[in-house]
């Protein structure tokens, strides 16, 4: 390349980048800081900039005054179940889509695209009321199972793009062999797909751990909530206290970040994949 | 879109195409095969065919009847009722107006932004991984909880962007942000913008680097400088990418309630409100006749925005 980079170029390359992380990283920076203030040193002048003297008493009353382990543990149990779950039944249906040609292909795709692109909000009461017959109404199982057709649409999408760049003669050879389709979908291909099918995971996980307004409509004991729901309850409140709020907000944000971060390699590639050559 | 082109051109075995090593043994045994594929297919068909569609279609329904959760025994037919009552309500035109306000006023800067930042990020430098899982990071947060944090930070008392401006010199006294309708929706944009970097970030570098080095070289030997390069070679190799990120993004930040419930909860006296944070009012109230009318109306814009925009970009390319 003739443009190695000059030393000015360099220089205003990092400074912007440098911005644009700051920029991205101050509204996370500020709840952290609030979060730990002394609850009288929140609504105080001058706004300081760190905490002084530094306080758990946020993080405490949250757990003291609200139930905010029990809504941890239950968006926790909910996630995670319907994010494998969705994981494993979109790891077969990308399968079929990945690997074979059929007539209705292009339309289950497309029914699948679909789903991503109607406001939900359409569906919210025939649902509520199919979850009442159902007798699944304020449980945690019925949660499970929508959050599981939450996932599919698009997990099944971004796994598909991985099972495509997987050569299928290696299946091929496992069937030769005597495996049934099932068995080297499982034996070979999975294990060849982990990192793809870790960041699918993640982002099930991550997509049921945020979910607001299903979760709004079907949970109405405190002890079934999850933490959107929860929150959903501290900002309807005529006043809002913030030290608490801050508080609850970082123990949302702080797991979902770190698998993010964790996989995001694998996220990026699995979003794009489908994009770019779509 | 691209996605259904593939499967459509008309093969007539389709059990040839996959693979050509074992023709003979696929065709015995295409009937067990299809019920062997279904059996892949069923989970995923029956979830999204119970929960997702099902649910859609009945509401659709709704839109034509007089439903309301506090009185199921009376949801009469009532034909286009609900469409003429809303209609009939100035705010809809409004809540429509804000609504392209929201989506023009976050896509254009995210664009850019996203743009200008894939162009920084699309050479290899040490630390970028880091820097894009950092970067990356409101990815992993809902936009619920984004509006919560923004509505701190705007707070018109106590919030950290008032103090910041302050101590910039910019401002006085502070700013009632989300107390004043121009400036609350001047913030809710601005909260999403944020949020939504990342997104264009992400399929613009994925489509940069698809970009030949090659071809890059070769300009440069040319004498084109990094503007030209960039106008004449980068951006028309990756326009497809752009112009459909544009559209998927148009679609989703329509439909995208979520910060502004967090931040304003569309106040202040409803004037932060998008069609579909509006929605949630009626759906709150139970009334979920309404509701879906205005969803439908939602889905008729969408598509209709969607199929011009297509048509007008293959006017284009015919030309």
């Amino acid at each position: 390349m003739i443009d190695k980079t000059t030393l000015p170029g360099r220089v205003v390359r990092v400074a912007l980048l440098a911005l644009w992380m700051v920029i991205t990283l101050f509204p996370l920076y500020w709840i952290l800081v609030t979060s730990f203030k002394e609850p009288g040193a929140i609504a105080a002048f001058p706004l300081r900039y760190l905490p002084h003297p530094w306080s758990l008493e946020n993080y405490t009353s949250l757990f003291s005054k609200a139930q905010f382990g029990v809504y941890m543990g239950n968006s926790l149990l909910v996630s995670i179940t319907a994010a494998a779950a969705g994981t494993l039944i979109s790891l077969l249906s990308a399968y079929v889509l990945a690997r074979f040609e059929f007539r209705a292909k292009g339309a289950l795709l497309l029914a699948f695209l679909v789903t991503q692109m109607i406001p939900a909000f359409i569906a919210l009461g025939p649902l509520y009321l199919l979850m009442v017959n159902l007798q699944l109404v304020d449980r945690k199982g019925g949660l499970v199972l929508l959050y599981i057709a939450m996932c599919i649409p698009f997990c099944t999408i971004m796994l598909r793009g991985f099972f495509e760049n997987v050569p299928d003669a290696l299946e091929e050879a496992a069937m030769v062999d005597g495996c049934s389709r099932l068995t080297a979908l499982f034996r070979v291909i999975v294990p060849v797909m982990t990192p793809g099918i870790m960041a699918a995971f993640i982002f099930n996980f991550v997509n049921c751990w945020n979910e607001l307004f299903l979760s709004v409509t079907l949970m109405n004991s405190d002890s079934n909530k999850t933490i959107p729901t929860a929150l959903n309850g501290f900002i309807s409140s005529f006043n809002i206290e913030w030290g608490p709020m801050a508080a609850a907000s970082v123990l949302t944000i702080v797991p979902t970040m770190v698998m993010f971060a964790l996989a995001s390699r694998w996220i990026v590639q699995g979003l794009t994949s489908g994009a770019v050559k779509g | 879109m691209a996605v259904t082109d593939r499967a459509s051109p008309p093969s007539q075995r389709p059990a040839e195409r996959s693979s050509p090593a074992l023709p003979r043994r696929k065709r015995q045994f295409t009937v067990r095969r299809g019920l062997g594929l279904l059996g892949f297919l069923a989970p995923a068909l029956v979830f999204v065919a119970i929960f997702t569609y099902y649910p859609l279609v009945r509401g659709s329904e709704m839109a034509f009847k007089q439903w309301n959760l506090y009185d199921l025994r009376h949801t009469p037919f009532v034909g286009l009722a609900n469409f003429k009552t809303l209609l009939a309500n100035p705010t809809f035109y409004t809540v429509l107006v804000h609504s392209v306000v929201w989506v023009v006023g976050s896509i254009v800067p995210q664009l850019l932004i996203g743009f200008g930042l894939a162009l920084l990020l699309r050479r290899r430098f040490r630390f970028r991984g880091l820097y894009q899982a950092l970067v990356f990071f409101p990815w992993a947060v809902s936009g619920f909880l984004i509006g919560i944090l923004f509505r701190w930070m705007f707070n018109g008392e106590f919030g950290v962007f008032n103090d910041l401006l302050r101590k910039a010199g910019l401002i006085d006294t502070n700013i009632a942000w989300l107390a004043d309708p121009t400036l609350a929706m001047f913030s809710v944009i601005v909260a999403n913008v944020w949020y939504g970097v990342t997104f264009f970030t992400i399929m613009i570098l994925a489509a940069l680097q698809s970009v030949p080095d090659e071809m890059l070289e070769a300009a440069a030997l040319d004498g084109a400088n990094k503007v030209r390069t960039l106008f004449h070679i980068m951006i028309p190799f990756i326009r497809t990418t752009l112009l459909l990120t544009v559209l998927l993004r148009v679609i989703w930040v329509f439909n995208f309630p979520e910060i502004i419930y967090g931040m304003t909860g569309g106040g202040p006296a409803e004037q932060t409100h998008i069609v579909t944070s509006w929605m949630i009012n009626f759906t709150q109230a139970g009334d979920y006749g309404l509701a879906s009318a205005l969803g439908l109306i939602v889905v008729a814009v969408l598509v209709l925005f969607t199929t011009f925009y297509l048509l007008a970009l293959r006017d284009r390319d015919a030309r």
